[in-house]
């Protein structure tokens, strides 16, 4: 991991006035912490180690041991830490290293974070970030690469969002720790080092709404995350070959904003949805499902998905890659849409499956 | 670290109140919880109250006696097996009552139900029905009392069955690395749901286990409402100083089943008479009659008070209006309007 | 399955009359969509379906009184409509569930017969359908089945027909088309036969594309009907399904005309007569619009390339939104704006004759969407085939006499809308911009307008809008 950190505290504005998004995410902290004493962070290595990712690197030397606050490995009893600080005015932004690990966590996330509002008649009001890498890409290996905000989206309760862009990076915390409730970001571990210019604040969409990336009018190539890229990719491939994709980043895993999804398909009349989380059961299953009950009549082929290979994504490079969404795995969908397969290649991993294929 | 382990025995000098109607006023709070709890019984077999219900019957001197060492700006997080707690904490007989019929003037507005009363007015951060899975959350609260300079105690009440738990110890170390004020309360009754103690943990000396973590660690008489009170307020005193979480495993013993019914294969008869000897609410009555602080008559008139009180509660929940099925969504996020600065 | 029953229409309805169906066994039908028209001791009033699903048998005939709740129609869930060969149905006979008025009383030999006996005794069918012993629903069954009656020997009592025979009966229609939704919802939306369509999607499937370029090849019939347009052929009433398959039009396509002839003559004299035209016209370099269109037809079959009358019609009807003073109408107190901006566009019918069909709230729409709006108004209009909304309630006319030819169109404003803008044909001119001299395509557009409602400055800011708008084509 550690190589993917760098360890010059780099000023928020780097050279010719580029942010990455790891910067401008520590920007958003350092914003937030400034502005409200009662926001601190806490979590594994985010004080003098600077965080797993780097991401909270000079925050210590900023604001201290206090609110800068390295935790035991117990994901456990610091996210319920956090939960519990945040029943009673705190508002704590609490790093988990990783999604896997959040499994540790995932009682009180589930059984605390999600519910204790509900559960107590609306009583108790839980104003908590939780912030964990997610993906794969990066030859992690089967426990540092899976992709689970999915299982996360589907829990009422929970406010879950993915940053796929610097701007959204910078400017998604602050309304999310305005939110009374629970909000969960996922930052993919390949956006890290993605680096763009900075947008001024006003503009930023929020943090309810789908944004359309790109307009396109052929097909809606439906995505988030680190799969923003290589939608966006697909798109340029595609457009040379004569087809206008429209990409759409859902930003909000959940809720999701059905509109601008339905608005896109009812212009294109097809739908890819790219989703590294596994196919089955997957959050791409969810979309699919409400185009199909909202849009039915709109579809003029059946809604594509582009899915991560249902497989514990494996350390080898070319398996690793074999098993993610690509550009070109997502522009054979795109193209299976829209009725103009490519001519066949033997590279191509078509990921469609195919009935009966045990998985 | 043997120092910190000796069991409890009240000590010349305690700052522990030890007039009559002090000794008067603890008989009643453990006498409203059993006769509320038996009312409970009833209830439940009439089909009025359902879903999972967890008595505190035989144990009601951990929760009165912890109680008295606590301010009503400290804070109190459950198990679900939590109406002792509740009613010891103040939370109303009609709202708990209510909560359990599903109505809209229970405690949660009817989500809850028996396992999940929940009171922030009285600081009361509810049962919690995942075992241990009130202890990062009573860190939390601690933790922010802790970084805001705010000189309060947060309670935490678990079972010995939580000791298996990871977050059990999780919180323990965490709780003692940052030194928050956080008192632990483990209701040790022998048995994690039908698993005997020595059946789920190598070493059965708990207190011991968390003198480990570094914390004061004391084994208490749970039967014994005054001993209890005893150590509670000492160790919260020593939390109110700063010293850091204090850990009490308070020796008790569930009377009744583990959830209303159940065959107790896993428990002699034998074992629970004798538990039943020293019963403490009828234990504490009898001291009481025999030093003369309590007259049989006495003790009738409280029994009508108490009585009297559950009838209401139960008439007021009986009276009480359903909760609207279309509110079925509500709470589980804020309204947008709240709060969004 | 579910059932399609007599909805309570108010507070005090108890029951109705199930005056008319407006679809069939077999039909597809979505939530909302209105199935049928059902008279209440108020008034007429048409119903809509909750379900959507497949209509299977229709359970009451036309004219029958039901009371609220009775099941009228099967709505079917499952993939397949309705096919002839439903056991319940088959044995003559049998009989499958009440459908008079009276059920339970009728033995089973009469009951095949049931649905041949409604409340009302139904007018006696006209022409050679003149079938003896076919009741009314019989006959509505099969024409919905496409059944020939003549060609039928009842089973029923004194060989009547009954809808077992009719169900029987070899139908001409089609098995299940292989087709997307979008592709059965634009078939029917542009009144196309999907089995008539030749798909290219994945295993034969008709898609979106494969409809719109049938409705482009579709025979286009000369007789159209100017006002038969009101309802789509599906909805219209049983009296006119009844007519003949020749239409009084194409027997005499002469009076038809004449009859519109006489309309567009009084109106455009009535315009001429009352209203203050005046003129005004532009030349506009279409470079950017054409580019734009190169851009984002790439790719794209022809059917579904954009052209530029789409991005004309869009930029006249934003302008409109700019210049609202030339969106409206002028009533006897003067000028009324448009609340929407609702754009007529005149329709050359190829016998003869105009039509003016509405794109309601044209100035929203994307141009794709405008575009096939316009495709299909036009299609519809030239076969008769325009519903009622979308013959009134323009607020802006405009003609685009392009295609034929002509570079530039002085109107004559519909009264009593206020404005016309005519738009010519897009034609390569040498054009100097920033000194230089270069072809470019250009295109005029002129406006008519009612100069008691506005002056020639307004008419010119109108024109400057659309220009400017017409320059950033991807803005549209």
């Amino acid at each position: 991991m550690t190589a993917t950190r760098t360890r010059t505290p780099a000023p928020a504005a780097a050279a010719e006035g580029r942010t990455t998004y790891r910067d401008a995410m520590r920007e958003a902290m350092r914003e937030a912490m400034r502005a409200d004493e009662r926001v601190f962070l806490m979590g594994e290595d985010v004080g003098r180690y600077g965080g797993c990712f780097g991401v909270s690197l000079g925050l210590l030397e900023e604001f201290g041991p206090e609110r800068i606050r390295d935790a035991p490995l117990s994901e456990s009893a610091f996210v319920g830490a956090g939960i519990g600080a945040a029943l009673v005015g705190m508002r704590p932004i609490v790093e988990i290293m990783t999604v896997n690990f959040s499994l540790l966590a995932l009682d009180q996330i589930l059984n605390n974070a999600a519910t204790l509002l509900h559960m107590s008649g609306g009583q108790l009001e839980v104003p908590i970030v939780i912030r964990m890498t997610t993906g794969a890409g990066r030859q992690l290996a089967a426990q540092h690469s899976h992709s689970l905000e999915g299982w996360y989206a589907h829990i009422p309760g929970l406010r879950v969002l993915a940053p796929a862009t610097v701007a959204d990076a910078r400017y998604m915390l602050a309304p999310a720790l305005a939110d009374p409730d629970p909000v969960l970001i996922f930052e993919h571990g390949s956006l890290y080092n993605v680096s763009a210019e900075l947008p001024a604040g006003p503009g930023f969409p929020g943090i309810e709404r789908a944004v359309v990336r790109r307009p396109g009018t052929d097909v809606s190539v439906i995505t988030y995350g680190g799969s923003l890229p290589k939608a966006l990719a697909a798109a340029d491939d595609l457009a040379e070959a004569g087809i206008s994709a429209e990409v759409v980043d859902l930003r909000s895993l959940r809720p999701l904003d059905d509109a601008t999804l339905g608005d896109s398909v009812a212009r294109t009349h097809r739908a890819v949805v790219v989703d590294e989380g596994w196919r089955t059961g997957s959050l791409a299953a969810e979309i699919s499902a409400r185009l199909t009950e909202g849009h039915f009549y709109d579809l003029d082929a059946p809604v594509e998905r582009v899915c991560s290979a249902e497989v514990p994504i494996p350390y080898a490079r070319a398996l690793e890659a074999a098993a993610l969404p690509q550009a070109d795995t997502i522009v054979a969908a795109a193209r299976r849409a829209v009725g103009d397969p490519a001519p066949a290649r033997a590279d191509t991993a078509d990921q469609r499956p195919t009935a009966g294929r045990p998985s | 670290m043997s120092s910190t382990r000796t069991a409890h025995t009240p000590r010349p000098g305690s700052r522990v109140r030890r007039d009559a109607a002090h000794r008067l006023a603890l008989l009643e709070s453990m006498l409203r919880v059993r006769r509320f709890e038996e009312r409970c019984v009833e209830l439940y077999s009439a089909a009025r109250i359902r879903g999972f219900m967890h008595l505190y019957i035989g144990e009601e001197a951990v929760a009165v006696g912890v109680n008295e060492a606590l301010t009503g700006d400290d804070a109190v997080v459950s198990t679900y097996r939590e109406h002792g707690h509740a009613l010891a904490r103040g939370v109303p007989a009609e709202a708990i009552m209510a909560e359990m019929f599903g109505k809209v003037t229970g405690c949660s507005r009817g989500r809850g139900g028996s396992m999940h009363l929940f009171d922030a007015g009285r600081r009361f951060y509810g049962g919690n029905a995942i075992v241990g899975g009130g202890l990062p959350l009573a860190a939390g609260l601690a933790l922010a009392d802790h970084m805001t300079g705010r000189n309060r105690v947060t309670c935490c009440f678990f079972g010995d069955g939580a000791f298996a738990e990871g977050e059990f110890h999780e919180t323990a170390n965490l709780a003692a690395l940052w030194r928050l004020p956080l008192l632990l309360v483990c209701e040790n009754n022998l048995y994690a749901m039908g698993t005997a103690l020595e059946r789920h943990q190598a070493q059965t000396d708990l207190a011991l286990r968390a003198a480990g973590y570094g914390m004061v660690s004391w084994a208490v008489d749970g039967m014994d409402v005054l001993a209890v009170e005893d150590a509670a307020r000492r160790a919260a005193e020593g939390v109110r100083a700063g010293a850091g979480p204090h850990f009490l495993e308070m020796r008790t013993y569930r009377f009744r089943a583990h959830s209303m019914y159940d065959a107790d294969r896993y428990r002699d008869k034998a074992e629970i008479e004798h538990w039943k000897e020293r019963d403490p609410v009828e234990g504490f009555a009898r001291r009481l009659l025999e030093a003369k602080e309590l007259t049989g008559k006495a003790r009738d008139a409280l029994e009508d008070r108490l009585a009297a009180g559950i009838d209401r509660a139960v008439e007021a929940a009986e009276q009480a209006p359903e909760e609207p099925v279309e509110t079925l969504l509500e709470y589980v996020t804020s309204p947008v309007e709240a709060n969004r600065s | 399955m579910s059932a399609f029953t007599m909805p309570s229409l108010g507070a005090d309805m108890d029951e109705g009359v199930l005056r008319e169906w407006l679809v069939g066994p077999g039909d597809p039908v979505r939530r909302g969509d209105v199935v049928a028209i059902v008279e209440t001791d108020k008034a007429a009033i048409e119903v809509e379906c909750f379900e959507s699903g497949t209509v299977g048998r229709l359970l009451v005939p036309p004219g029958t009184r039901v009371p609220v709740g009775t099941p009228l129609a099967e709505i079917e869930h499952g993939r397949e409509p309705a096919g002839p060969a439903r056991k319940d149905t088959l044995k003559p006979g049998t009989r499958a569930r009440p459908a008079g008025p009276e059920p339970g009383k009728e033995s089973a030999g009469r009951a095949a017969n049931a649905v041949d006996s409604p409340a009302r005794p139904a007018p006696e069918p006209s022409g050679e359908a003149a079938c003896a012993g076919a009741g009314p629903l019989v006959r509505h069954l099969a024409q919905l089945r496409g059944v020939d009656l003549t060609a039928l020997s009842g089973t029923g009592p004194g060989g009547r027909i009954t809808r077992a025979d009719v169900e029987h009966a070899p139908s001409p229609r089609a098995p299940r088309v292989r087709a997307t939704p979008y592709a059965r919802r634009l078939a029917r939306d542009l009144g196309i036969d999907l089995t008539a369509v030749r798909g290219t999607g994945d295993g034969g499937a008709v898609r979106g594309v494969d409809v719109r370029t049938a409705a482009q090849g579709a025979d286009v019939r000369a007789g159209a009907q100017a006002d038969a347009a009101a309802r789509p052929a599906e909805f219209r009433r049983e009296s006119e399904q009844r007519t003949p398959p020749a239409a009084p039009a194409e027997e005499h396509p002469g009076r038809r005309t004449d009859t519109m002839r006489r309309a567009i003559a009084e109106l455009m004299s009535r315009s001429k007569r009352e209203i203050p035209h005046y003129y005004l016209a532009t030349t506009i370099d279409l470079t950017a619009g054409q580019t734009w269109l190169r851009r984002i037809n790439r790719g794209r079959p022809p059917a579904d390339r954009l052209v530029p009358a789409a991005l004309l019609m869009k930029a006249a009807a934003l302008a409109a939104r700019e210049v609202p003073a030339l969106n409206g109408y002028w009533r006897d107190e003067g000028f009324v704006p448009g609340t929407e901006i609702n754009v007529g566009v005149a329709v050359s019918l190829r016998q003869g004759g105009l039509l003016s069909p509405v794109i309601h709230r044209a100035d929203t729409l994307a141009p794709e969407t405008l575009m096939a709006h316009l495709k299909d108004l036009v299609e519809r209009a030239r076969r008769g085939r325009l519903r009622g909304s979308e013959t009134t309630g323009a607020t802006l006319t405009v003609t685009n006499l392009g295609e034929q030819g002509v570079e530039s169109v002085f109107g004559v404003i519909h009264p009593p809308q206020v404005a016309l803008v005519g738009f010519g044909a897009v034609v390569e001119r040498p054009w100097a911009r920033n000194g230089m001299l270069g072809v470019c395509p250009v295109v005029t557009v002129t406006l008519a307008a009612d100069h008691r409602a506005t002056d020639g400055a307004v008419g010119a800011r109108y024109l400057t809008a659309v220009d400017r708008l017409l320059q950033r084509p991807e803005e549209l």
